[in-house]
Protein backbone atom coordinates (compact mmCIF):
# COMPACT_ATOMS: atom_id res chain seq x y z
CA UNK A 1 0.00 0.00 0.00
CA UNK A 2 2.84 2.26 1.31
CA UNK A 3 4.66 1.10 -1.89
CA UNK A 4 1.94 2.22 -4.20
CA UNK A 5 1.43 5.58 -3.03
CA UNK A 6 4.54 6.42 -3.24
CA UNK A 7 5.09 4.93 -6.72
CA UNK A 8 1.50 7.64 -7.28
CA UNK A 9 3.83 10.54 -5.76
CA UNK A 10 6.77 10.05 -7.35
CA UNK A 11 5.04 9.46 -10.82
CA UNK A 12 2.84 12.67 -10.26
CA UNK A 13 6.45 14.53 -9.67
CA UNK A 14 7.65 13.64 -13.11
CA UNK A 15 4.54 14.46 -14.93
CA UNK A 16 4.97 17.75 -12.53
CA UNK A 17 8.18 18.26 -13.28
CA UNK A 18 7.83 17.49 -17.25
CA UNK A 19 4.94 20.02 -17.68
CA UNK A 20 6.91 22.50 -15.65
CA UNK A 21 9.99 21.72 -17.96
CA UNK A 22 7.91 23.27 -20.87
CA UNK A 23 6.03 25.80 -19.55
CA UNK A 24 8.83 27.92 -17.71
CA UNK A 25 10.08 30.75 -19.84
CA UNK A 26 13.10 30.95 -18.41
CA UNK A 27 16.40 28.13 -19.14
CA UNK A 28 17.38 27.96 -15.66
CA UNK A 29 14.36 27.36 -13.93
CA UNK A 30 13.20 24.53 -16.88
CA UNK A 31 16.67 23.19 -16.53
CA UNK A 32 16.04 22.71 -12.83
CA UNK A 33 13.18 21.01 -13.62
CA UNK A 34 14.50 18.44 -15.34
CA UNK A 35 16.16 17.79 -12.19
CA UNK A 36 13.30 16.89 -10.19
CA UNK A 37 11.98 14.74 -12.86
CA UNK A 38 15.56 12.91 -12.94
CA UNK A 39 15.28 12.46 -8.75
CA UNK A 40 11.88 11.51 -9.03
CA UNK A 41 12.79 8.90 -11.57
CA UNK A 42 15.66 7.70 -9.48
CA UNK A 43 12.61 7.11 -6.49
CA UNK A 44 10.69 4.87 -9.21
CA UNK A 45 13.87 2.69 -10.02
CA UNK A 46 13.91 2.46 -5.78
CA UNK A 47 10.22 1.50 -5.56
CA UNK A 48 10.96 -1.23 -8.33
CA UNK A 49 13.64 -2.83 -6.64
CA UNK A 50 16.00 -1.97 -9.08
CA UNK A 51 18.61 0.32 -6.36
CA UNK A 52 21.73 0.32 -7.99
CA UNK A 53 20.16 1.96 -11.12
CA UNK A 54 18.33 4.07 -8.80
CA UNK A 55 21.55 5.40 -7.78
CA UNK A 56 23.46 5.62 -10.93
CA UNK A 57 20.63 7.36 -11.99
CA UNK A 58 20.99 10.24 -9.48
CA UNK A 59 24.92 10.00 -9.45
CA UNK A 60 25.34 10.40 -13.80
CA UNK A 61 22.06 12.22 -14.83
CA UNK A 62 21.18 14.56 -12.08
CA UNK A 63 24.53 15.05 -10.13
CA UNK A 64 26.89 14.99 -13.31
CA UNK A 65 25.10 15.95 -16.41
CA UNK A 66 22.51 18.32 -15.66
CA UNK A 67 25.66 20.06 -13.83
CA UNK A 68 26.79 20.55 -17.51
CA UNK A 69 23.64 22.00 -18.86
CA UNK A 70 23.33 24.28 -15.65
CA UNK A 71 26.80 25.73 -16.37
CA UNK A 72 26.20 26.09 -19.95
CA UNK A 73 23.17 28.36 -19.02
CA UNK A 74 25.26 30.22 -16.59
CA UNK A 75 27.97 30.15 -19.14
CA UNK A 76 25.68 31.70 -21.98
CA UNK A 77 24.12 34.18 -19.64
CA UNK A 78 20.88 32.69 -21.13
CA UNK A 79 17.95 35.36 -20.62
CA UNK A 80 13.93 34.87 -20.07
CA UNK A 81 12.62 33.29 -23.31
CA UNK A 82 10.17 35.25 -25.53
CA UNK A 83 6.65 33.53 -25.32
CA UNK A 84 4.72 33.01 -28.40
CA UNK A 85 1.34 31.97 -29.25
CA UNK A 86 2.62 28.63 -30.90
CA UNK A 87 0.72 27.22 -34.07
CA UNK A 88 -2.91 26.45 -34.55
CA UNK A 89 -1.57 23.07 -35.92
CA UNK A 90 0.40 22.23 -33.39
CA UNK A 91 -2.58 22.46 -30.95
CA UNK A 92 -5.46 20.86 -33.51
CA UNK A 93 -3.50 17.98 -34.17
CA UNK A 94 -1.56 17.57 -31.39
CA UNK A 95 -4.19 17.78 -28.30
CA UNK A 96 -5.78 14.84 -29.96
CA UNK A 97 -2.85 12.97 -30.89
CA UNK A 98 -1.71 12.99 -27.61
CA UNK A 99 -4.97 11.71 -26.41
CA UNK A 100 -5.13 8.91 -28.72
CA UNK A 101 -1.84 8.10 -28.06
CA UNK A 102 -2.15 8.12 -24.44
CA UNK A 103 -5.62 5.59 -24.34
CA UNK A 104 -3.80 3.32 -27.16
CA UNK A 105 -0.83 2.51 -24.54
CA UNK A 106 -3.29 2.43 -21.81
CA UNK A 107 -5.22 0.17 -23.42
CA UNK A 108 -2.44 -2.09 -24.78
CA UNK A 109 -0.87 -2.00 -21.37
CA UNK A 110 -3.98 -3.03 -19.57
CA UNK A 111 -5.53 -6.01 -21.88
CA UNK A 112 -3.52 -6.70 -24.88
CA UNK A 113 -0.46 -7.65 -23.43
CA UNK A 114 0.79 -10.77 -22.46
CA UNK A 115 3.19 -9.91 -19.63
CA UNK A 116 2.90 -11.20 -16.02
CA UNK A 117 3.42 -10.10 -12.91
CA UNK A 118 6.84 -10.27 -10.88
CA UNK A 119 7.31 -9.38 -7.52
CA UNK A 120 9.73 -6.49 -6.38
CA UNK A 121 13.38 -7.79 -6.42
CA UNK A 122 12.59 -10.70 -8.54
CA UNK A 123 14.73 -9.58 -11.38
CA UNK A 124 18.18 -8.49 -11.35
CA UNK A 125 18.70 -4.96 -9.33
CA UNK A 126 21.42 -5.15 -6.96
CA UNK A 127 24.78 -4.26 -7.86
CA UNK A 128 26.00 -8.02 -7.84
CA UNK A 129 23.36 -9.03 -10.25
CA UNK A 130 23.63 -6.65 -12.51
CA UNK A 131 28.00 -6.94 -12.38
CA UNK A 132 27.46 -10.31 -13.25
CA UNK A 133 25.28 -9.83 -16.01
CA UNK A 134 27.24 -6.79 -17.38
CA UNK A 135 30.87 -8.83 -16.62
CA UNK A 136 29.38 -12.32 -17.52
CA UNK A 137 27.03 -13.06 -19.37
CA UNK A 138 27.07 -10.01 -21.54
CA UNK A 139 31.03 -8.97 -22.08
CA UNK A 140 30.99 -8.98 -25.40
CA UNK A 141 28.13 -6.37 -26.14
CA UNK A 142 29.42 -4.18 -22.99
CA UNK A 143 33.13 -3.73 -24.09
CA UNK A 144 32.14 -3.55 -27.77
CA UNK A 145 30.12 -0.62 -26.34
CA UNK A 146 32.48 1.05 -24.19
CA UNK A 147 34.70 0.99 -27.35
CA UNK A 148 31.73 2.99 -29.21
CA UNK A 149 31.40 5.52 -26.61
CA UNK A 150 35.36 6.30 -26.70
CA UNK A 151 35.37 6.65 -30.32
CA UNK A 152 32.64 9.08 -30.00
CA UNK A 153 34.57 10.93 -27.34
CA UNK A 154 37.51 10.97 -29.46
CA UNK A 155 35.32 12.56 -32.13
CA UNK A 156 33.99 15.40 -29.81
CA UNK A 157 38.12 16.38 -28.93
CA UNK A 158 38.89 16.18 -32.73
CA UNK A 159 36.28 18.61 -33.15
CA UNK A 160 36.14 20.73 -30.48
CA UNK A 161 40.23 21.03 -30.15
CA UNK A 162 41.50 24.73 -32.22
CA UNK A 163 43.02 24.31 -36.19
CA UNK A 164 46.38 25.00 -34.98
CA UNK A 165 46.26 21.83 -33.04
CA UNK A 166 45.04 19.78 -35.39
CA UNK A 167 47.35 20.53 -38.11
CA UNK A 168 50.26 20.05 -35.15
CA UNK A 169 48.91 16.39 -35.46
CA UNK A 170 48.75 15.92 -38.64
CA UNK A 171 52.30 16.60 -39.00
CA UNK A 172 52.06 19.93 -40.41
CA UNK A 173 54.28 21.92 -37.65
CA UNK A 174 55.47 24.49 -40.32
CA UNK A 175 52.50 25.94 -40.41
CA UNK A 176 52.13 27.33 -37.11
CA UNK A 177 54.81 29.75 -36.10
CA UNK A 178 56.93 29.09 -33.63
CA UNK A 179 55.05 31.41 -31.22
CA UNK A 180 51.51 29.89 -30.98
CA UNK A 181 53.60 26.68 -30.51
CA UNK A 182 55.49 28.12 -27.40
CA UNK A 183 52.32 29.87 -25.72
CA UNK A 184 50.06 27.11 -26.36
CA UNK A 185 52.98 25.56 -24.33
CA UNK A 186 52.68 28.10 -21.69
CA UNK A 187 48.93 27.49 -21.05
CA UNK A 188 49.91 23.46 -20.89
CA UNK B 1 11.20 -5.29 16.81
CA UNK B 2 7.74 -3.89 16.35
CA UNK B 3 6.97 -0.91 13.70
CA UNK B 4 6.34 1.80 16.62
CA UNK B 5 9.27 0.58 18.37
CA UNK B 6 11.14 0.88 15.24
CA UNK B 7 9.58 4.41 14.20
CA UNK B 8 10.83 5.89 17.93
CA UNK B 9 14.38 4.19 17.62
CA UNK B 10 14.81 5.49 14.17
CA UNK B 11 13.57 9.29 15.04
CA UNK B 12 15.74 9.71 18.29
CA UNK B 13 19.07 8.02 16.72
CA UNK B 14 18.25 10.70 13.67
CA UNK B 15 17.84 13.46 16.24
CA UNK B 16 21.08 12.63 17.93
CA UNK B 17 22.77 12.20 14.90
CA UNK B 18 21.48 15.61 13.51
CA UNK B 19 22.52 17.24 16.57
CA UNK B 20 25.77 15.47 17.05
CA UNK B 21 26.87 16.42 13.59
CA UNK B 22 26.16 20.30 13.69
CA UNK B 23 27.87 20.55 16.94
CA UNK B 24 30.98 18.88 15.29
CA UNK B 25 30.38 22.03 12.41
CA UNK B 26 30.17 24.79 15.01
CA UNK B 27 33.28 23.30 17.03
CA UNK B 28 35.53 22.58 13.81
CA UNK B 29 35.22 26.58 13.18
CA UNK B 30 36.50 26.52 16.56
CA UNK B 31 38.70 24.58 15.62
CA UNK B 32 39.92 26.46 12.74
CA UNK B 33 40.33 29.49 14.15
CA UNK B 34 42.92 27.87 17.10
CA UNK B 35 44.66 26.01 15.37
CA UNK B 36 44.99 28.54 12.49
CA UNK B 37 45.56 31.16 15.13
CA UNK B 38 48.59 29.12 16.78
CA UNK B 39 49.93 28.44 13.36
CA UNK B 40 50.52 31.92 13.22
CA UNK B 41 51.54 32.30 16.99
CA UNK B 42 48.59 33.99 17.94
CA UNK B 43 45.81 33.05 20.54
CA UNK B 44 42.66 33.16 18.46
CA UNK B 45 39.36 32.98 20.14
CA UNK B 46 40.09 33.48 24.10
CA UNK B 47 37.12 35.82 25.40
CA UNK B 48 33.32 33.40 25.51
CA UNK B 49 34.27 31.03 27.90
CA UNK B 50 37.66 28.76 28.90
CA UNK B 51 39.62 28.34 25.85
CA UNK B 52 37.15 30.37 23.93
CA UNK B 53 35.11 27.33 24.00
CA UNK B 54 31.31 29.21 23.72
CA UNK B 55 32.48 31.37 20.34
CA UNK B 56 30.30 28.90 18.28
CA UNK B 57 26.91 30.12 20.59
CA UNK B 58 28.11 33.51 19.92
CA UNK B 59 29.00 33.42 16.55
CA UNK B 60 25.25 31.49 15.73
CA UNK B 61 23.58 34.45 17.95
CA UNK B 62 24.69 36.85 15.65
CA UNK B 63 24.47 35.41 12.70
CA UNK B 64 20.74 35.20 13.64
CA UNK B 65 20.26 38.83 14.46
CA UNK B 66 22.46 40.16 11.74
CA UNK B 67 20.60 42.04 8.95
CA UNK B 68 19.37 39.35 6.35
CA UNK B 69 19.92 42.00 3.18
CA UNK B 70 18.88 40.23 -0.20
CA UNK B 71 19.59 42.90 -2.78
CA UNK B 72 17.72 43.92 -5.62
CA UNK B 73 19.19 42.94 -8.33
CA UNK B 74 18.94 39.06 -7.30
CA UNK B 75 17.01 36.22 -8.95
CA UNK B 76 15.25 35.82 -5.39
CA UNK B 77 13.54 32.09 -5.90
CA UNK B 78 16.77 30.92 -6.51
CA UNK B 79 19.09 33.03 -4.76
CA UNK B 80 16.77 31.98 -1.83
CA UNK B 81 16.66 28.56 -2.66
CA UNK B 82 20.47 28.02 -3.11
CA UNK B 83 21.49 28.13 0.51
CA UNK B 84 18.81 25.70 1.20
CA UNK B 85 19.60 23.04 -1.13
CA UNK B 86 23.53 23.19 -0.26
CA UNK B 87 22.84 22.83 3.51
CA UNK B 88 20.11 20.31 2.99
CA UNK B 89 22.22 17.56 1.21
CA UNK B 90 25.51 18.59 3.48
CA UNK B 91 23.55 16.81 6.12
CA UNK B 92 21.27 14.47 4.71
CA UNK B 93 24.04 12.33 3.52
CA UNK B 94 25.06 12.12 7.64
CA UNK B 95 21.90 9.22 7.19
CA UNK B 96 23.56 6.53 5.97
CA UNK B 97 27.46 6.69 8.02
CA UNK B 98 27.98 3.99 10.90
CA UNK B 99 29.65 5.50 14.15
CA UNK B 100 30.23 2.21 15.43
CA UNK B 101 29.24 -1.63 16.18
CA UNK B 102 25.37 -1.96 17.25
CA UNK B 103 23.60 -1.14 20.66
CA UNK B 104 21.60 -2.87 23.07
CA UNK B 105 17.75 -1.12 23.48
CA UNK B 106 16.27 -2.36 26.35
CA UNK B 107 13.75 -4.98 25.63
CA UNK B 108 13.07 -3.68 21.82
CA UNK B 109 16.45 -5.75 20.57
CA UNK B 110 19.14 -4.45 19.07
CA UNK B 111 20.00 -1.59 16.75
CA UNK B 112 22.81 -0.29 14.28
CA UNK B 113 24.96 3.00 15.39
CA UNK B 114 23.72 4.21 12.42
CA UNK B 115 20.42 6.10 11.06
CA UNK B 116 20.10 3.12 8.09
CA UNK B 117 22.06 0.28 6.72
CA UNK B 118 21.92 0.25 2.93
CA UNK B 119 23.12 -2.09 1.15
CA UNK B 120 23.98 1.01 -1.49
CA UNK B 121 24.90 3.48 0.95
CA UNK B 122 28.43 3.97 -0.74
CA UNK B 123 26.64 4.91 -3.90
CA UNK B 124 24.21 6.73 -1.98
CA UNK B 125 26.53 9.07 -0.15
CA UNK B 126 28.36 10.01 -3.70
CA UNK B 127 24.59 10.53 -5.20
CA UNK B 128 23.89 12.98 -2.90
CA UNK B 129 27.30 14.87 -2.43
CA UNK B 130 27.08 15.13 -5.92
CA UNK B 131 23.82 17.15 -5.76
CA UNK B 132 25.21 19.60 -3.38
CA UNK B 133 26.96 21.23 -6.68
CA UNK B 134 23.86 22.94 -7.70
CA UNK B 135 23.79 25.34 -3.75
CA UNK B 136 27.25 26.39 -5.16
CA UNK B 137 26.56 26.81 -8.92
CA UNK B 138 23.00 28.13 -8.46
CA UNK B 139 24.15 30.65 -5.67
CA UNK B 140 26.86 32.17 -8.16
CA UNK B 141 24.20 32.34 -10.85
CA UNK B 142 21.23 33.70 -9.10
CA UNK B 143 23.05 36.48 -7.00
CA UNK B 144 23.49 38.52 -10.40
CA UNK B 145 26.76 39.36 -9.60
CA UNK B 146 30.32 38.64 -11.57
CA UNK B 147 32.39 37.55 -8.68
CA UNK B 148 29.53 35.33 -7.15
CA UNK B 149 29.22 33.78 -11.09
CA UNK B 150 32.90 32.63 -11.35
CA UNK B 151 32.90 31.42 -8.12
CA UNK B 152 30.16 29.40 -9.06
CA UNK B 153 31.35 28.11 -12.33
CA UNK B 154 35.32 27.30 -10.91
CA UNK B 155 33.52 25.22 -7.78
CA UNK B 156 31.26 23.02 -9.94
CA UNK B 157 33.62 22.75 -12.73
CA UNK B 158 36.35 21.86 -9.62
CA UNK B 159 33.77 19.77 -8.33
CA UNK B 160 32.37 17.66 -11.18
CA UNK B 161 36.13 17.23 -12.32
CA UNK B 162 37.36 15.70 -9.14
CA UNK B 163 34.31 13.84 -8.24
CA UNK B 164 35.37 11.63 -11.02
CA UNK B 165 38.62 10.93 -9.38
CA UNK B 166 37.14 10.83 -5.69
CA UNK B 167 34.59 7.88 -7.19
CA UNK B 168 38.01 5.69 -9.07
CA UNK B 169 39.48 6.03 -5.49
CA UNK B 170 36.67 4.33 -3.74
CA UNK B 171 36.66 1.34 -6.81
CA UNK B 172 39.85 -0.53 -5.22
CA UNK B 173 38.08 -0.48 -1.49
CA UNK B 174 34.66 -2.01 -3.13
CA UNK B 175 36.95 -4.58 -5.23
CA UNK B 176 38.58 -5.68 -2.06
CA UNK B 177 35.67 -5.86 0.07
CA UNK B 178 32.90 -6.76 -2.71
CA UNK B 179 30.12 -4.67 -1.01
CA UNK B 180 28.97 -1.12 -1.31
CA UNK B 181 27.15 -1.48 2.40
CA UNK B 182 29.39 0.67 4.59
CA UNK B 183 28.98 -1.54 7.51
CA UNK B 184 30.48 -4.65 5.11
CA UNK B 185 33.40 -2.40 4.13
CA UNK B 186 34.47 -2.00 7.91
CA UNK B 187 33.65 -5.48 8.99
CA UNK B 188 36.32 -6.94 6.22
CA UNK B 189 38.76 -4.57 7.55
CA UNK B 190 39.18 -6.54 10.57
CA UNK B 191 41.80 -8.41 12.57
CA UNK B 192 45.68 -7.51 11.87
CA UNK B 193 48.81 -8.69 9.71
CA UNK B 194 51.75 -10.05 12.06
CA UNK B 195 50.10 -9.73 15.04
CA UNK B 196 50.67 -5.64 15.46
CA UNK B 197 49.83 -4.13 12.01
CA UNK B 198 45.82 -3.56 11.47
CA UNK B 199 44.17 -4.80 8.53
CA UNK B 200 42.94 -1.63 7.72
CA UNK B 201 42.33 -0.94 3.78
CA UNK B 202 45.51 2.03 3.66
CA UNK B 203 47.74 -0.73 5.06
CA UNK B 204 46.01 -3.08 2.46
CA UNK B 205 47.66 -2.43 -0.57
CA UNK B 206 45.11 0.83 -0.54
CA UNK B 207 47.62 3.53 0.51
CA UNK B 208 47.89 5.13 -3.15
CA UNK B 209 43.73 5.16 -3.59
CA UNK B 210 43.71 6.73 0.31
CA UNK B 211 46.61 9.80 -0.88
CA UNK B 212 43.90 10.23 -4.12
CA UNK B 213 40.71 9.55 -1.78
CA UNK B 214 42.27 12.50 0.76
CA UNK B 215 43.74 15.10 -2.37
CA UNK B 216 40.11 15.02 -4.18
CA UNK B 217 38.40 14.80 -0.52
CA UNK B 218 39.99 18.43 -0.77
CA UNK B 219 39.14 20.12 -4.31
CA UNK B 220 35.49 18.77 -3.61
CA UNK B 221 34.91 20.86 -0.17
CA UNK B 222 36.56 23.48 -1.58
CA UNK B 223 39.61 23.78 0.72
CA UNK B 224 43.07 25.35 0.66
CA UNK B 225 45.16 24.25 -1.48
CA UNK B 226 42.05 24.32 -3.93
CA UNK B 227 39.87 26.99 -2.82
CA UNK B 228 39.75 28.71 -6.10
CA UNK B 229 36.03 29.52 -5.71
CA UNK B 230 35.80 31.49 -2.71
CA UNK B 231 39.57 32.19 -3.29
CA UNK B 232 40.10 35.62 -1.59
CA UNK B 233 41.99 37.88 -3.51
CA UNK B 234 40.52 37.44 -7.00
CA UNK B 235 36.85 36.61 -5.94
CA UNK B 236 36.09 38.95 -3.07
CA UNK B 237 34.08 35.72 -1.19
CA UNK B 238 33.34 33.84 -4.46
CA UNK B 239 29.84 32.06 -5.06
CA UNK B 240 28.80 33.51 -1.30
CA UNK B 241 29.99 37.18 -2.11
CA UNK B 242 26.32 38.62 -1.96
CA UNK B 243 24.90 36.39 1.10
CA UNK B 244 25.07 37.81 4.61
CA UNK B 245 23.58 36.38 7.77
CA UNK B 246 21.90 33.26 8.28
CA UNK B 247 22.00 32.63 4.70
CA UNK B 248 26.02 33.32 4.39
CA UNK B 249 25.81 30.73 7.61
CA UNK B 250 24.24 27.60 5.81
CA UNK B 251 26.85 27.60 3.16
CA UNK B 252 29.27 27.93 6.14
CA UNK B 253 27.66 24.93 7.46
CA UNK B 254 27.02 23.02 4.38
CA UNK B 255 30.86 23.34 4.21
CA UNK B 256 31.84 22.11 7.27
CA UNK B 257 29.12 19.66 7.21
CA UNK B 258 30.61 18.30 3.73
CA UNK B 259 34.19 18.45 5.28
CA UNK B 260 32.53 16.43 8.26
CA UNK B 261 31.00 13.62 6.08
CA UNK B 262 34.27 12.89 3.85
CA UNK B 263 36.37 12.85 7.12
CA UNK B 264 33.72 9.78 8.06
CA UNK B 265 34.02 8.65 4.81
CA UNK B 266 37.97 8.14 4.52
CA UNK B 267 37.90 6.69 8.23
CA UNK B 268 35.11 4.07 7.27
CA UNK B 269 36.55 3.07 4.05
CA UNK B 270 40.52 3.52 4.65
CA UNK B 271 40.99 3.07 8.58
CA UNK B 272 38.82 0.71 9.09
CA UNK B 273 36.45 2.41 11.14
CA UNK B 274 35.40 1.78 14.40
CA UNK B 275 38.17 -1.04 14.52
CA UNK B 276 40.78 -0.58 17.49
CA UNK B 277 42.15 -2.15 20.37
CA UNK B 278 39.29 -2.57 22.77
CA UNK B 279 39.51 -3.27 26.81
CA UNK B 280 38.42 -2.06 30.30
CA UNK B 281 35.01 -2.48 32.22
CA UNK B 282 32.22 -3.70 29.39
CA UNK B 283 30.35 -0.04 29.56
CA UNK B 284 33.81 1.16 28.02
CA UNK B 285 34.13 -1.72 25.60
CA UNK B 286 30.76 -0.57 24.69
CA UNK B 287 31.76 2.58 23.71
CA UNK B 288 35.24 1.92 22.72
CA UNK B 289 34.18 1.60 18.86
CA UNK B 290 32.87 5.22 18.70
CA UNK B 291 35.91 6.24 20.52
CA UNK B 292 37.99 4.87 17.59
CA UNK B 293 35.98 6.54 14.99
CA UNK B 294 35.67 10.03 16.52
CA UNK B 295 39.58 9.74 16.82
CA UNK B 296 40.07 8.94 13.49
CA UNK B 297 37.03 11.91 12.07
CA UNK B 298 38.96 14.47 14.42
CA UNK B 299 42.35 13.44 13.33
CA UNK B 300 40.87 14.36 9.40
CA UNK B 301 39.45 17.58 10.37
CA UNK B 302 42.30 18.70 12.00
CA UNK B 303 44.45 17.73 9.26
CA UNK B 304 42.02 19.78 6.66
CA UNK B 305 42.70 22.86 9.09
CA UNK B 306 46.75 22.08 9.17
CA UNK B 307 46.80 21.70 5.02
CA UNK B 308 44.88 25.25 4.73
CA UNK B 309 47.20 26.98 6.59
CA UNK B 310 49.82 25.60 5.28
CA UNK B 311 50.07 25.51 1.72
CA UNK B 312 49.18 28.02 -0.88
CA UNK B 313 46.65 28.09 -3.48
CA UNK B 314 46.73 26.70 -6.77
CA UNK B 315 46.60 28.24 -9.97
CA UNK B 316 43.57 27.20 -11.94
CA UNK B 317 45.25 25.58 -14.49
CA UNK B 318 47.23 23.67 -12.75
CA UNK B 319 44.69 22.38 -10.65
CA UNK B 320 42.26 20.95 -13.68
CA UNK B 321 45.52 19.47 -15.22
CA UNK B 322 46.44 17.65 -11.35
CA UNK B 323 42.85 16.62 -11.50
CA UNK B 324 42.78 15.15 -14.84
CA UNK B 325 45.90 14.35 -15.80
CA UNK B 326 47.75 13.07 -12.66
CA UNK B 327 45.02 11.83 -10.63
CA UNK B 328 42.82 10.26 -12.91
CA UNK B 329 45.30 7.81 -14.68
CA UNK B 330 47.09 7.08 -11.04
CA UNK B 331 43.33 5.95 -10.18
CA UNK B 332 42.73 4.00 -13.18
CA UNK B 333 46.00 2.32 -12.52
CA UNK B 334 45.08 1.51 -9.37
CA UNK B 335 41.59 -0.30 -10.45
CA UNK B 336 43.70 -2.26 -12.68
CA UNK B 337 46.18 -3.33 -10.23
CA UNK B 338 44.35 -4.30 -7.64
CA UNK B 339 41.88 -5.96 -9.70
CA UNK B 340 44.12 -8.31 -11.65
CA UNK B 341 45.47 -9.10 -7.56
CA UNK B 342 42.10 -10.53 -6.39
CA UNK B 343 41.21 -12.34 -9.53
CA UNK B 344 44.71 -14.32 -9.70
CA UNK B 345 44.00 -14.57 -5.66
CA UNK B 346 40.92 -16.06 -6.64
CA UNK B 347 42.63 -18.61 -9.08
CA UNK B 348 46.01 -19.36 -7.20
CA UNK B 349 44.86 -18.83 -3.73
CA UNK B 350 48.46 -18.37 -2.19
CA UNK B 351 49.21 -15.48 -4.54
CA UNK B 352 51.38 -12.95 -3.25
CA UNK B 353 49.75 -13.81 0.54
CA UNK B 354 51.59 -11.60 2.49
CA UNK B 355 49.76 -8.36 0.82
Amino acid sequence: MLHLILFLFFGAVCVAGAVNLLVQSHPINSALSLIAVMAALAGEYLLLGAEFVAAVQVIVYAGAIMVLFVITIMLLNAGKEERTKGSRVAILLGVPGLLIGAVLVAWTLLFRSNTTMVAIGAEPGSPKAIARLLFHDFLLPFEVTSVLILIAIMGAVVLASRPEAVAKTAGERSETTPELVGAGRNRG
Amino acid sequence: MSITAFIIISLIKSVAVVFVLLTAVAYSVWLERKVSAHIQNRWGPTRVGPFGLLQPLADGVKFIFKEDLTQPYVYKPLYIAAPIIAVVFAISSIAVIPFGTWVTVGPWGTTFMQITDLNIGLLVVLGITSMGVYGVALAGWASNSKYSLLGGLRASAQMISYEVSLGLSLVGVLIMSGSLSLREIVDAQGGRFWGFIPRWNIFHGQTIAFFIYLISAYAETNRTPFDLPEAESELVAGYHTEYSAMKFAMFFMAEYANMVTVACLATLLFLGGWHGPIFGPPILQALMPVFWFCLKVFFFMFLYVWVRWTLPRFRYDQLMAFGWKVLLPLAVANIVVTALIVALRAQYPGFLSFL
